[in-house]
């Protein structure tokens, strides 16, 4: 055996710092960081859980005596979170569904279609990436205004779907050139139209892209702000985001309703990333990678 | 075969609608909004075409240059405290520690959470009377620590950065993590061979490998620091006394409290040139070097 092989094989794998001790200080480290990233969700679980005169006791960061479930029930009815719950999703829903069914399409159209303008229309969408959202509240304000949109799921979706398609374009386009031209030319020669060829053949073997475009409109979604602030004033349409604010308003002494109401906008999106950690993680850098 | 492929109709039927949607709603909106910054205009009737007059106010106005200040103070300390914290964080996570899957997936989870969810829970954490943040300090002793970290002008800024910073630290370290994890092993593999240490490893191999990565990584933060609006619109409101207003909050403010249209899309359009610009100079360092 030579020197060589003998060097490879000893370290087969790199080591992650040496010394026991080394070891020790950096899960340490790691679990401290840990820790910090995760206790402040843990707290608002606990207090989530207690009434006021537990939380201003002195004792905020304890367990809670016992668990005050009410919390969670007033919260849903009194403070309406289960319309800004309900709303959310079917505002978000919607949005993901549109943005796929778009995007989708441009993007196939785009990279896999031969005219002339392709180049050029791709260029104008990715600028849409660039622009901050600021830009086009007022103008936008003003149109659904005048469109008398303004107070109704539309006011959202439809802003949503448009910001959403630039990054879902640009993510779908990028997968759709990796498709060997072969398998569109042999279904187009079994007989299969364009579109059947788009939506049987094509569009399931991008899976992996849709669930990326998905998950990335799930979170811009939910978690938007602006547009659903200055867009929406009426309890009935809101959602979460705003609803949170108009919650804390009524509650703004009941930490323990307004922590409930905190955890009931935050665990589904939890409990999605846990499920589906891995795909979330490559979501976010396929999302960040188009630079 | 081609005339399936180029047949006009379909590329219309799968191109218009995107087009026409994200022209109406994204990119005329910009064109009108320069074009509002223009006006003298309170949203009723017909603006005055004032020319720049908007912009050379905004560059004479007190509020909006301390605006500014503040949106470069967070992005200073974005790209200085942030990016090297996720940096380190993602060199260790991916030089096959233990545990590294569960790390990587735990530091992750804030990034994920609402920004209003956030700026609630951290109003409650640095609460004066009740909060977390002081509790703690009384607990290990440092008692006289204990303030209104929100409500005081020199406090309430730094207070701000801290939400976010721990919001994205994950994300950054994601992103660096992937970079680092992308260095071919047998670049480590032969800098082992020849000696260097972890840390030189890292300084000299990991890091210039990242570069890429790591530009990315200082566009996002900057330009998010240049629009951070949830945070601070929910965590301070602009307070006390302006300290923590930022461009976003004041051109919401300009717009939908003292309706002054123009005044407020002037700010907006402020906001898009500084990220644009920003991505441009960023972009061209990283070239040259």
């Amino acid at each position: 055996m030579s020197t060589v092989e003998v060097m490879l094989q000893k370290k087969p794998k790199p080591r992650s710092i040496s010394g026991p001790i080394g070891k020790v200080f950096l899960q340490a480290f790691l679990i401290l960081v840990a820790i910090v990233q995760i206790y402040p969700l843990i707290w608002l679980a606990l207090f989530s859980l207690k009434d006021n005169s537990e939380i201003f006791s002195g004792d905020v960061a304890g367990l809670p005596k016992s668990f005050l479930w009410s919390n969670y029930t007033k919260a849903m009815s009194d403070g309406h979170v289960l319309t800004y719950f309900m709303n959310s999703v079917l505002v978000t829903a919607a949005s993901i569904v549109l943005v796929l069914i778009l995007s989708s399409m441009t993007g196939y159209a785009i990279t896999r279609m031969n005219w002339k303008l392709s180049g050029f229309t791709m260029t104008l969408i990715l600028l849409g990436m660039m622009v901050p959202i600021h830009a086009a509240l007022l103008p936008l304000f003003i149109i659904l205004k005048n469109l008398s949109l303004l107070n109704s799921y539309w006011s959202l979706i439809i802003p949503y779907v448009a910001f959403g398609i630039p990054m879902a374009v640009f993510i779908l386009g990028s997968f759709f050139k990796g498709i060997p031209r072969e398998m569109e030319e042999s279904a187009v020669i079994d007989g299969c139209g364009i579109y059947r060829t788009f939506f049987s053949i094509i569009l399931p073997l991008v899976t992996p892209a849709i669930s990326t475009v998905a998950i990335f409109t799930f979170l811009s979604c939910w978690n938007e702000l602006m547009f659903a602030v200055t867009f929406i004033n009426n309890t009935a349409y809101q959602t979460l985001t705003v609803g949170m604010m108009s919650m804390v308003g009524t509650y703004i002494t009941q930490w323990g309703i307004i922590g409930a109401g905190l955890m009931i906008t935050t665990v589904p999106t939890v409990v999605i990333y846990l499920l589906l950690n891995k795909q979330v993680q490559k979501s976010m850098i396929a999302g960040a990678i188009k630079g | 075969m081609n005339s399936v492929f180029s047949n006009k109709g379909t590329i219309a039927v799968f191109v218009l609608p995107t087009l026409i949607l994200f022209c109406g709603i994204v990119l005329i909106p910009i064109f009108v909004s320069s074009y509002y910054s223009l006006l003298d205009w309170n949203g009723v009737g017909r603006g005055t075409f004032i020319g720049l007059d908007n912009y050379v106010e905004m560059f004479k106005d007190t509020r909006v240059l301390n605006s500014i200040k503040n949106s470069l103070l967070f992005a200073g300390a974005s790209v200085f405290i942030q990016l090297p914290i996720s940096l380190v964080l993602a060199l260790i996570l991916a030089s096959n520690v233990k545990g590294e899957g569960f790390y990587r997936t735990v530091y992750f989870i804030p990034v994920l959470i609402s920004t209003v969810v956030i700026a609630q829970l951290w109003s409650k954490i640095y609460n004066a009377d009740y909060g977390l943040l002081n509790v703690l300090l009384q607990n290990i002793g440092l008692a006289h620590w204990a303030q209104d970290w929100l409500g005081q002008k020199h406090t309430a800024l730094a207070a701000s950065f801290i939400p976010t910073l721990w919001q994205y630290v994950g994300y950054h370290m994601l992103l660096m993590y992937a970079g680092a994890k992308s260095v071919s092993q047998d670049v480590l593999e032969a800098a082992r061979m020849d000696g260097a240490s972890r840390i030189r490893t890292a300084w000299s191999i990991m890091i210039p490998l990242m570069k890429p990565i790591l530009k990315v990584s200082l566009v996002f933060s900057v330009i998010g620091a240049f629009k951070v609006f949830d945070l601070i619109y929910v965590l301070t409101g602009g307070g006390p006394f302006y300290t923590t207003e930022v461009p976003s909050t004041l051109m919401y403010a300009t717009i939908f409290d003292t309706f002054r249209y123009g005044y407020g899309s002037a700010i907006s359009v402020f906001i898009i040139v500084e990220c644009l610009v920003c991505t441009i100079l960023i972009n061209s360092l990283f070239k040259t070097e």
